[in-house]
C-alpha cells in the first residue's frame, strides 16, 4: 500500500475488532491484511472477485453481502463469526456435498482440499439434512499429463476464471442453467483443448477441491505434511493478527 | 426317525465381516452337508474400473478394515510393475516392509487374543456370554492388557509409515512417500525388548494349547491338503512382503516352485459355484477335486523351507517337528503358526529400526510404463493376489483380486463340514456350544468375509430350525 492510499484508509469493524482499510478494497480483502478470516470458496488471491459460492456471506449494514465483492465502507459494523452465519455457511457446504460426489477417503486432495477444510471449519459433523444428488459424471482422463473429475467440481468457476485472465486460454467454461449449470471444457474432451499442466489454472492451487487432476501426483504429500494437516483453513491470514 | 432339519449359523461370529453357515440333518440326524456361505457382495473389482492407477492403492484398501495394509501394498507392487519399476529405492522398500510387518502382528495379535483366545481359555462350548475379550480381560488382565499394547504398538508401526492407524497413504507407484524419522525411530526401539518377550509368551502360550490338547486337534478339521505361499527367492524361506510362488501337497511334495507371481494365472484358476460370492480357486494341473490348497499362517509354515529370524526359526522348526517335517495338516494349529508369524514380525520390525536406510530419502523409481501389472503379498490371513490392467490413458481396464479367504474358501467349507459332521451328527438336539465347535473351526482360518470392520456386539447368532417342507419351526437368537 502507498503511503497516499494509507493517508485515505478508514475504519470499519468486524465482530467489534476494528479494522483499517483503504478505498476501493473488498471488506474480505480489509479482513485479510488484518488477519480477519472470512471463509470463502470461489474467491482465490489472484483472481477476479465472482461472490459466487456465497460462503463468504457476512451482514454489513443489516444486510447479507458477499465479503469478497462488496466494498468495505467506514464505521460500518460487519458481522462475521456469528451462530446465524456458520449455520448458513454450514448449510452452503453441506449442500455441495450432496450436489457432488465427494469421495473424501479416496481422494487424492484430501488434506488439501478447501471444501473438505472447511466442512471442518465449520464443524459439518455428518451431511444429514438434504438428499444425495449423486450424479453420474464420467472421469475425463483423456489428456497425457491431466486429469478431469467433475464429480468432485463445486462450479466455483477459479479455473475458468484462471485460464481466461491469467493463461489467456479458454480451456473451462460454464455450461447449462440453474441446478444444471456445471464447468466444462471448451471440447470434445481435455486432450482436445490447449490445456498444459504448467498453466495457472490447472495449478494446484487454483481448484479447491480434487477435481482438475495433474497425472500422477496423487499421494505424493504425506499425511501430516498436507495443507490443512498444518491448521485449520484460514490459520495462514489468522496467525497474521496473531503475531 | 426324526425330519430333516437344515440349521443355519447366520452370521458366524468373532470373524471379520458376515457369513452363514447352514447344515442340512437328514432324518437320522446325521450332516448331509455343511456349508459356509459369504453373503455379501463386495464388488471391488467392477467398481475400480476406470479410476486412476495411483489411486488404486488407496482406494482398494477399503477392502477391509483390519488388514488394509495388505490391499495397500499389494495394489502399490501392482502399480510399481505397471509403472515400470522392478526395484524400488532400499528405503522404499523397508519402509513398506516395516509397514507390513506392523500390519501382520497386530492383526494376529488381535486375533489370537480378541477372537480366538475366549475359546482356548474358556472352552468351545463354554456360555456364550463368557467368550468374548472382556471376560479374557477379567480373568487374565495381564494377557489382556498384552494384547491390548501389542495390537497398538503394530498399529503406531503402520501410523509411522502410512500416516494414518487405518487406511493411510504410505505406498504410491514406484516407492513411498515418506520415511522414519529418528524420533520415531527411537520410539519404538524403547519398547520392542517387551514386545519380543511378549510374542514369546503368546508363541509358548499357542504353543502349549496345541499340544496339551493333541487328541482334540488330531481330530477337530485335520485333512491333509495342498498348500500355497510365497516363498524368497533363491532360498525358500518365509517372507511376508515379496518372493515367487510355492505350492506343496500334503505330504510335501512340490507341486509348484520358485514361480513370479505375474504367472499365477498359469497356474489358478477360479471355480463358481452358486450359494456362495465367493470363488473357489484350485491349481490348474490337479483340477478342482485334488487342486484346491489352503494358504495363510499354518500353509505358510508348511510351504517355507526356513525362517530367517532366529527366534521364529527355532520356533519353526519345532513346529515342523510335531509332523516329522511333513505339512502339519491341523487346521487348529493355524494359532501356533499365527503366534511364530508374530514373533518373527517382531524380529523384522527390531532389524529393520536399526537400518539407517529408513531415513533415506531416496523414495521413488520411475521406470517404462507397462500396461499390466500384478501384486502378490503374504497377508496375515494368507496369500493375496492384485491383478490389473490399465489404458494409455492411466485409467485401469481390469482387475482380478484373489483374497486370503478365498483362497481358503474350500478348506474352510471342508473343515465346517468335518466339525459338523464329528460334533453334530446323531445328536436330537442341537445346543449352542455345539454349534460354537463349528465357529471355532472357521475362525482358526480368521477369516476375513467381507474385508470390513462391524460392530461386534451387533451381530447376533441365529440358528433356524426348519423341517422336511422348509417350514420354520424353531428360531433362536442372541447376542454376541
Amino acid at each position: 500500500m502507498s503511503g497516499t492510499e494509507k493517508e485515505t484508509g478508514f475504519t470499519f469493524t468486524i465482530d467489534g475488532v476494528e479494522v483499517t482499510a483503504h478505498a476501493g478494497q473488498t471488506i474480505m480483502e480489509a479482513a485479510d491484511e488484518a488477519g480477519v478470516y472470512i471463509p470463502r470458496l470461489c474467491d482465490h488471491e489472484g483472481l477476479r472477485h465472482q461472490g459466487g459460492c456465497r460462503v463468504c456471506t457476512v451482514k454489513a449494514g443489516g444486510r447479507s453481502v458477499a465479503a469478497c465483492t462488496q466494498p468495505a465502507a467506514p464505521g460500518q459494523a460487519v458481522e462475521n463469526e456469528t451462530p446465524h452465519l456458520s449455520k448458513l455457511r454450514r448449510d452452503l457446504v453441506e449442500m455441495l456435498f450432496h450436489e457432488g460426489n465427494h469421495l473424501c477417503p479416496i481422494c487424492e486432495a484430501s488434506g488439501n482440499c478447501e471444501l473438505q477444510a472447511m466442512a471442518y471449519r465449520l464443524e459439518m459433523v455428518e451431511p444429514t439434512k438434504f438428499p444425495y444428488l449423486e450424479p453420474c459424471r464420467a472421469l475425463d482422463a483423456s489428456h497425457p499429463d491431466i486429469a478431469l473429475d467433475t464429480n468432485r467440481c463445486i462450479s466455483c468457476g477459479r479455473c475458468i476464471r484462471a485460464s481466461q485472465d491469467v493463461d489467456g486460454k479458454g480451456v473451462f467454461g460454464y455450461v447449462g442453467r440453474g441446478i444444471h449449470r456445471r464447468v466444462a471444457v471448451n471440447g470434445e474432451n481435455l486432450a482436445h483443448t490447449d490445456a498444459k499442466v504448467t498453466d495457472h489454472a490447472i495449478s494446484e492451487e487454483v481448484c479447491p477441491v480434487g477435481c482438475i487432476i495433474r497425472k500422477r501426483v496423487g499421494f505424493v504429500t504425506p499425511i501430516g505434511e498436507r495443507e490443512f494437516d498444518k491448521g485449520l483453513i484460514g490459520h495462514e491470514i489468522e496467525e497474521k493478527r496473531h503475531d | 426317525m426324526g425330519e430333516p432339519r437344515l440349521i443355519e449359523i447366520s452370521p458366524v461370529t468373532r470373524v471379520e465381516g458376515h457369513g452363514k453357515v447352514t447344515i442340512h440333518l437328514n432324518r437320522d440326524n446325521e450332516v448331509d452337508e455343511a456349508r459356509l456361505h459369504i453373503v455379501e457382495f463386495r464388488g471391488f473389482e467392477r467398481f475400480i474400473r476406470g479410476r486412476l492407477m495411483w489411486e488404486v492403492p488407496v482406494i482398494v484398501q477399503r477392502l477391509c478394515g483390519i488388514c488394509p495394509v495388505s490391499h495397500h501394498l499389494a495394489a502399490a507392487k501392482a502399480m510399481d510393475m505397471i509403472a515400470g519399476v522392478d526395484q524400488l529405492p532400499p528405503t522404499a522398500e523397508k519402509m513398506r516392509r516395516l509397514m507390513h510387518y506392523g500390519q501382520v502382528m497386530q492383526s494376529h495379535v488381535l486375533h489370537f487374543f480378541h477372537l480366538a483366545a475366549p475359546d482356548l481359555l474358556f472352552g468351545f462350548g463354554a456360555p456364550a456370554a463368557k467368550r468374548n475379550i472382556f471376560e479374557v480381560l477379567k480373568e487374565q488382565p495381564e494377557l489382556g492388557k498384552r494384547a491390548v499394547l501389542m495390537r497398538k504398538f503394530g498399529q503406531e508401526i503402520i501410523e509411522a509409515t502410512a500416516g494414518k492407524k487405518v487406511h493411510g497413504t504410505g505406498a504410491i507407484p514406484g516407492g513411498i512417500n515418506r520415511n522414519l524419522s529418528i524420533e520415531q525411530r527411537d520410539h519404538f526401539l524403547k519398547t520392542i525388548d517387551e514386545m519380543e518377550a511378549w510374542a514369546l509368551d503368546a508363541l509358548n502360550l499357542a504353543r502349549d494349547y496345541t499340544l496339551e490338547h493333541e487328541d482334540l486337534i488330531a481330530e477337530f478339521g485335520t485333512f491333509p491338503s495342498n498348500y500355497m505361499s510365497l516363498v524368497r527367492e533363491d532360498d525358500g524361506a518365509l517372507d511376508l512382503y515379496h518372493g515367487n510362488l510355492r505350492a506343496v501337497r500334503s505330504d510335501g511334495g512340490a507341486i509348484f516352485d520358485q514361480l513370479p507371481y505375474p504367472k499365477y494365472h498359469e497356474v489358478l484358476i477360479e471355480d463358481v459355484r452358486s450359494w456362495s460370492y465367493m470363488k473357489f480357486p484350485f491349481i490348474k494341473e490337479l483340477g478342482p477335486e485334488a487342486g484346491w490348497y489352503r494358504v495363510g499362517p499354518l500353509a505358510r509354515m508348511n510351504t517355507a523351507s526356513h525362517i530367517d529370524t532366529p527366534l521364529a526359526n527355532k520356533a519353526h522348526q519345532d513346529l515342523k517337528a510335531v509332523t516329522g517335517g511333513s505339512p502339519n495338516n491341523s487346521t487348529l494349529a493355524n494359532h501356533w503358526a499365527r503366534m511364530i508369524e508374530v514373533l518373527h514380525c517382531v524380529e523384522k520390525i527390531r532389524d529393520l529400526l536399526n537400518d539407517p536406510d529408513l531415513q533415506g530419502t531416496d523414495l521413488v523409481a520411475k521406470g517404462d510404463r507397462r500396461d499390466e501389472g500384478v501384486g502378490v503379498i503374504e497377508a496375515p490371513r494368507g496369500n493375496l493376489i492384485h491383478h490389473y490392467r490399465v489404458d494409455e490413458h492411466d485409467q485401469v481396464t481390469y482387475c482380478n483380486l484373489i483374497v486370503s479367504t478365498t483362497h481358503n474358501n474350500e478348506g474352510m467349507n471342508r473343515a465346517v463340514k468335518d466339525v459338523a459332521v464329528k460334533h453334530l451328527s446323531g445328536k436330537e438336539e442341537i445346543t449352542e456350544g455345539m454349534l460354537n465347535h463349528v465357529e471355532v473351526a472357521i475362525r482358526a482360518y480368521d477369516p476375513c468375509l467381507s474385508c470390513a470392520t462391524h460392530a461386534l456386539g451387533q451381530m447376533p447368532l441365529q440358528v433356524e430350525l426348519f423341517d422336511a417342507d422348509g417350514t420354520l419351526v424353531d428360531r433362536q437368537a442372541q447376542c454376541m
